[in-house]
């Protein structure tokens, strides 16, 4: 291992930026927030980056390492043995200053989606097998590094058309609780925009706590909202029953 | 200076802090019809500390151990608090744990479950019976994301990212709170007429921790310059396993529940040292203990190369570890490239929790200060000497909601806004801008850095009349020369500017834990002193309590309230209640 390190670190504010080369002395196990503490302590006081934690728990270091969408905490300087370490804000979302972000778009996202419907109160009775399907989505710490790399939000500026991968997870952790009674369905099809996801699995491979959100989240509440809507057959019973508007909660499976 | 402005914000009550009490705080506030209610918080909203907690909530369900009931939970609280806990707390916080936990069940918390499908509790350190409802080793994970859309869901107004600097007081009446928007620091006054705090403890004092970035005592610190009092300031603890090596990772928690699924400790010569030191218990003793235990063994030479000891889970198998340690497994991986499920590890004490803070009342959590309240880590009063595992996560949901209830209802009862003085927030203003000013200003990050050196040499986990005393002096020393910290940059999210109010808030606290760990001539709980190795029975009647006075800290004892006749009858069996009904109701 060489003595130190070089990185170079986007500064700047919404006005505009470049990036400015540091040298750190290098240390082991050394993750990328260490080098950035020690520009902070050491050479640029007041250089912004978000962190609470530092053991990959809280997901406030959500940044783009050499291009790549990381958590600083969690990337190992090693990893870039003999290159420039480049560090630069996530950049879907509108720059504050430095490394950190306005996310606040995400929080206005959290607050339309409805929360759990219990359908009996608790305790509730429920199998591991059933908790283990739902407990994955809840893994997540809302780094929203999936948010950043999804191109509908981060290339076509999708916000009003697409909640974001996080949000497809969090709605499929109450849509499949076994004891939820709630229906998101409607909002996926409609408001939350599921069908802009063209399911690149982009979101899947940043994700630091390894959800599978594509293949667990997104494809089956894809399913359940073709199930709702395009499924020829319940289209014509609908048609021979002549029930008009929002088809109902009932016609779909609880589980698949 | 040029004349600075300010935004104004008013609500019937704002609770500072966004963890588990504050959010919980909230949620219970803002169910009163007409009431407006707002969350300040200086981070982003779901990253507060809370989110650290591992192994689980504390709650006595006995789902798998049937006996298990809130009179051993009561008995296993005050047991491990030494007895200086207040006992009504504990009382309340033993019968009210299941509800609470019920309520996060029913707003969309998953818990791992049993066989017979019901929420499943592990075994932790010094609880008589399996107790921790956890989902896998991100409990507080769980807690605080589902308080947090609970929260967003109840129309709670949410504040994210603001330095509170000064809390407002009236005629000895609390009047609100000032501070500035981290993100561009403009000033903000929250005018309320009651304000709640739940701003967590204060272990970024120490180098080594398991804390995150925001315990920095904010919270108590302005309360304590406010008016209100502090308790048992020199009860700090010291978690057992933190991680040692590689030395950017050091201080970051390996939960309890490593031990609790089955890990066992060794020293450096393969031994099963805590046969020495409490052969009932061993790995699963209390916290104090077993950090104690680890210490003892490295300075007796007996520690692994990097200064702690041996921690082993590799005989559970992969598949049982990555189950139920999964984010144990991905930590050790990715940081320290060592593979939890065929390796042992490196462990070392961490500072982990502050039992001190704020003088509480049991029912309501009201300070003495009127309109103030206080819940979670930065009050005090339910864990006494030592904390229990698992029961950080219940006192949250617990005091949380009574918070909140006291600050209601003080606020229906009571009068309309105090009055603001504005003369007052210009000093403040100019006060909290000073730092700019300081061309030669001292970096805040380096007086941190020599404050957590002082503690770490000085009042850390072996105490000494001398050794603290010469720490005071030093950190008084350090007081003075932070009196002079200085920044550059612009006010736009300038971590510097920030840092300059932590460390202002750390000093003050820590010279309370210094004062207060030089009056405690005894060893109790957390606090090892090696001139006074031995518990006291006369030491069990007293908490000290601080007051500051004039830019000093007053020191004072009150005695330690005493139990009635019903629940001093649980500590008559010679063994845990639970475990007296097991066997008949005979005494052993």
């Amino acid at each position: 291992m060489s003595d130190e390190f070089t990185l170079k670190v986007w500064r700047g504010d919404k006005s505009g930026g470049q990036e400015v080369e540091y040298h750190v002395p290098a240390e082991t196990g050394m993750v990328v927030l260490d080098a950035l503490h020690h520009i902070q302590h050491n050479q640029a006081p007041d250089l912004a980056v978000r962190w609470n934690c530092k053991a990959a728990h809280c997901g406030s270091c959500g940044a783009e390492v050499n291009g790549q969408p990381k958590l600083l905490c969690k990337t190992r300087m090693d990893d870039y043995a003999g290159e420039t370490v480049s560090v630069r804000p996530m950049q879907t979302f509108p720059v504050i200053k430095d490394l950190v972000t306005d996310v606040s778009w995400n929080y206005q996202v959290a607050k339309e989606i409805p929360l759990l419907e219990p359908t009996s109160p608790a305790p509730f009775k429920m199998q591991q097998i059933d908790a283990d399907r739902v407990q994955e989505f809840h893994r997540c710490i809302e780094c929203f590094l999936c948010q950043d790399t999804c191109h509908v939000l981060r290339n076509h500026e999708g916000q009003q058309k697409y909640f974001g991968p996080r949000f497809m997870a969090k709605i499929a952790e109450f849509e499949m609780h076994p004891m939820d009674g709630e229906d998101r369905i409607p909002l996926l099809a409609h408001q939350a925009g599921l069908n802009m996801c063209n399911v690149t699995k982009c979101c899947t491979e940043v994700c630091p706590q390894h959800i599978r959100i594509t293949d667990n989240a997104i494809i089956p509440l894809k399913e359940r909202v073709a199930d709702r809507y395009y499924d020829p057959i319940k289209i014509l019973l609908r048609r021979l029953g002549g029930k008009k508007g929002e088809p109902g909660k009932a016609n779909t499976p609880v589980a698949n | 200076m040029a004349h600075e402005t300010y935004e104004t914000h008013e609500y019937d009550i704002i609770v500072i802090g966004a963890g588990g009490s504050g959010l919980r705080a909230a949620v219970e506030a803002s169910q009163v019809p007409g009431l407006k209610v707002a969350v300040i918080t200086k981070s982003l909203l779901g990253k507060a500390h809370t989110v650290m907690a591992e192994g689980g909530v504390a709650a006595s369900f006995g789902n798998l151990d049937a006996p298990d009931g809130w009179e051993t939970h009561f008995y296993d609280t005050m047991r491990s608090g030494h007895f200086i806990n207040n006992y009504r707390m504990a009382e309340i916080f033993a019968k009210e744990a299941p509800d609470r936990v019920l309520e996060l069940e029913s707003w969309g918390a998953v818990f791992d479950r049993t066989q017979e499908g019901r929420i499943m509790q592990r075994p932790f350190g010094a609880h008589s019976f399996r107790r921790l409802c956890h989902i896998g080793d991100h409990t507080g994970l769980e807690l605080i994301r589902t308080m947090q859309y609970k929260a967003i869901h109840s129309g709670i107004d949410v504040f994210q990212e603001v330095t509170m600097t000064k809390l407002l007081v009236h005629n000895g009446r609390v009047a609100g709170a000032f501070g500035y928007f981290r993100e561009d620091g403009r000033f903000v006054l929250f005018r309320a007429r009651a304000v709640v705090l739940a701003t967590g403890g204060w272990g970024k004092i120490f180098k080594v921790t398991s804390n995150s970035w925001e315990s920095t005592g904010d919270g108590a610190a302005l309360a304590f310059r406010a008016g209100a009092n502090l308790m048992d300031m020199e009860m700090v603890q010291f978690h057992p396993t933190g991680m040692v090596w590689p030395p950017g990772v050091r201080g970051i928690l390996v939960t309890e529940g490593v031990r609790g699924e089955g890990g066992l400790l060794y020293n450096s010569e393969g031994e099963r040292f805590m046969q020495k030191y409490d052969p009932e218990r061993m790995e699963l003793s209390s916290r104090d203990v077993v950090a104690r235990s680890i210490f003892k063994e490295a300075q007796a030479g007996r520690g692994t190369p990097h200064g702690g000891a041996w921690l082993d889970i590799s005989h559970k198998g992969p598949e049982y570890v990555k189950a139920k340690l999964p984010g144990m497994y991905e930590q050790f991986l990715t940081l320290a490239d060592l593979d939890i499920t065929k390796e042992r590890f490196e462990v070392a004490p961490t500072c982990h929790y502050t039992m001190g803070g704020l003088r509480v009342d049991p029912e309501t959590c009201a300070t003495n200060l009127p309109g103030l309240f206080a819940a979670g880590e930065v009050a005090c009063g339910l864990h006494g000497a030592n904390r229990l595992g698992g029961n950080s996560l219940s006192d949250l949901l617990v005091f949380g909601r009574r918070a909140g209830m006291g600050a209601s209802e003080y606020v229906n009862g009571g009068d309309g806004f105090a009055p603001i003085d504005d003369s007052e927030l210009q000093q403040e203003m100019d006060r909290v801008l000073e730092p700019f000013h300081r061309e030669d200003g001292v970096n805040p990050y380096h007086v941190h850095e020599r404050l957590q050196e002082i503690m770490t040499n000085h009042a850390g986990i072996m105490r000494s009349g001398p050794v603290l005393e010469e720490g005071l002096n030093k950190l008084l020393e350090l007081k003075e020369e932070a009196r002079n910290m200085g920044i550059n940059g612009s006010r736009i999210y300038n971590p510097g500017w920030h840092a300059v109010f932590d460390v202002e808030n750390m000093i003050l606290l820590c010279e309370g834990i210094i004062r207060s760990a030089l009056e405690r001539k005894e060893s109790r709980g957390a606090h090892w002193r090696t001139d006074f190795p031995d518990e006291l029975p006369e030491w069990q009647k007293i908490n000290f309590v601080e007051s500051y006075d004039e830019g000093k800290i007053r020191i004072r004892t009150e005695p330690v309230n005493e139990m009635p006749e019903n629940l001093a009858k649980l500590f008559t069996y010679g063994k845990a209640p639970g475990l007296a009904k097991q066997a008949g109701g005979k005494e052993s």
